[in-house]
């Protein structure tokens, strides 16, 4: 694990959602990292104080392509929150900030697992998730994997990171995508609108015996309740893997 | 120190002694776990403790609440950065657990339901620095936090502090834990910033 801080640049950002936007980092010294991994970043104020965070990577590495030392986090702002406000209103591009990584071995996904793969994101969570997501669309376009499938739980279309990526993977079958609106659905949305339940895993997930490894990411109340309803549904809990997001 | 964030100011801030390095306070209590979160009651909850030979020690929880319970005030630090301070938790000494217990084990294994587990020298664990806590801010501990109760070591980062204890194994050799195995420190000294391996 590289423990060196290196200084990082920005070259470009995009806006996501009214309180997200994807920073893309160069970063000089980049060996790659594997689809969940985080990426500390420091800030250090005038009077040397410092701040560190960790935030998932949201894009996959390949070492084949040029863009290899581009890095992309994928933030919300929190309210309240001392990082991610400048990282997301402030920071902009040509600005550097210092970053330590790739960190984390446990909620990551490898092109070698040849199992099912079943993803559960809330809100934000989507960011490590969406790194997986990327990372398998090769695999499973050449037939080698089937196809990951996501269920992906917002408050509204509007706050749906990657939603048209999303869709575009999924008209192509390289994800099977299952959105849950908690407070308000599309014009027309034919599934219930509310919180992801007992039926949405059952419909929109893979069978217990299919024995699917599961990512569930987000707030810590939406993956201790969609992990609990994992287990209820029969998966084992030695197959599911949780990150949750404090509200810190 | 590296380069300066223009414009980032961060959070108001007094020093504190009581904070490590590189902590930031929180009056939250957020939860970090691995996997989902086992639901074990308190009928069903046993801890064993195995030593170097293999003897074998049980207390279910009826046993575990005849042994000495004390209240601890401590604060927590969590290598993803929170610290809280000033906890209260209620519970009993490992010092308790293994007062007839005759080892020259130097390590431990927490195991926990669940699956997880962490290493510790025993060292960490003897001389009031360690307890099964079964109580936080005067409520049972809640199945999130590590309910019915979890191996409380304050003084390290809190992923040693396993949830869901169900006992210690007793080693002569160290060996790594689920988080030591990924690239977490062995040790885990909050003050001296062992969050991860060197290696």
């Amino acid at each position: 694990m590289a423990v060196t801080w290196q200084i990082a640049t920005v070259v470009s950002i995009r806006r996501e959602t009214a309180t997200a936007r994807t920073i893309v980092l160069r970063i000089p010294t980049w060996r790659g990292h594997i689809a969940g991994q985080h990426l500390d970043v420091r800030l250090t104020a005038d009077d040397g104080y410092t701040a560190v965070r960790s935030y998932s990577i949201a894009s996959s590495y390949d070492a084949a392509t040029s863009d290899a030392h581009d890095v992309e986090l994928t933030i919300e702002q929190i309210e309240d929150g001392e990082v991610s406000p400048y990282l997301v209103t402030h920071l902009s591009v040509g600005d550097s900030v210092e970053v330590r990584g790739p960190i984390g071995g446990w909620f990551v996904w490898r092109p070698q697992q040849t199992e099912p793969i079943q993803l559960i994101a809330g809100g934000s969570g989507i960011a490590p998730i969406m790194a997986m997501v990327r990372a398998s669309t090769a695999l499973v376009a050449e037939g080698a994997i089937a196809p990951l499938r996501l269920l992906y739980s917002v408050r509204s279309p509007a706050t749906a990171i990657f939603a048209e990526e999303l869709r575009g993977l999924d008209a192509r079958n390289l994800v099977e995508v299952t959105m849950v609106y908690t407070r308000g659905g599309p014009e027309g949305w034919p599934r219930r609108i509310g919180r992801v339940d007992a039926a949405d895993i059952v419909v929109a997930c893979w069978p217990p015996d299919a024995s699917p490894t599961c990512y569930v990411c987000g707030p810590t109340a939406f993956v201790e309740s969609a992990a609990g309803l994992l287990v209820e549904a029969g998966h084992l809990p030695d197959l599911i893997r949780t990150e949750r997001f404090g509200s810190v | 120190m590296g380069i300066f964030s223009p414009g980032f100011t961060g959070r108001p801030r007094k020093a504190s002694e009581d904070l490590p390095p590189g902590q930031y306070l929180t009056k939250d209590f957020p939860v970090l776990s691995a996997g989902p979160t086992p639901r074990i009651t308190n009928d069903q909850w046993e801890f064993t403790l195995t030593t170097e030979t293999g003897e074998k020690r049980k207390w279910n929880w009826k046993a575990l609440q005849a042994l000495p319970i004390e209240t601890i005030n401590t604060d927590l630090h969590c290598v993803t950065r929170w610290s809280k301070l000033g906890t209260t938790w209620r519970g009993v000494s490992i010092d308790a657990l293994l007062a007839d217990v005759d080892t020259s084990a130097q390590f431990a294994m927490a195991l926990c339901y669940g699956g997880y587990t962490t290493n510790l020298p025993l060292t960490e664990l003897l001389d009031g620095k360690a307890w099964i806590a079964f109580e936080y801010d005067g409520s049972p501990l809640h199945a999130e936090h590590g309910g019915p109760a979890r191996l409380l070591v304050p003084h390290l980062y809190l992923w040693k502090s396993a949830k869901w204890i169900a006992g210690l194994r007793l080693m002569d050799r160290d060996a790594p834990g689920f988080w030591e195995n990924l690239g977490y420190h062995n040790h885990g000294d909050p003050w001296l910033e062992q969050r991860y391996s060197e290696a």
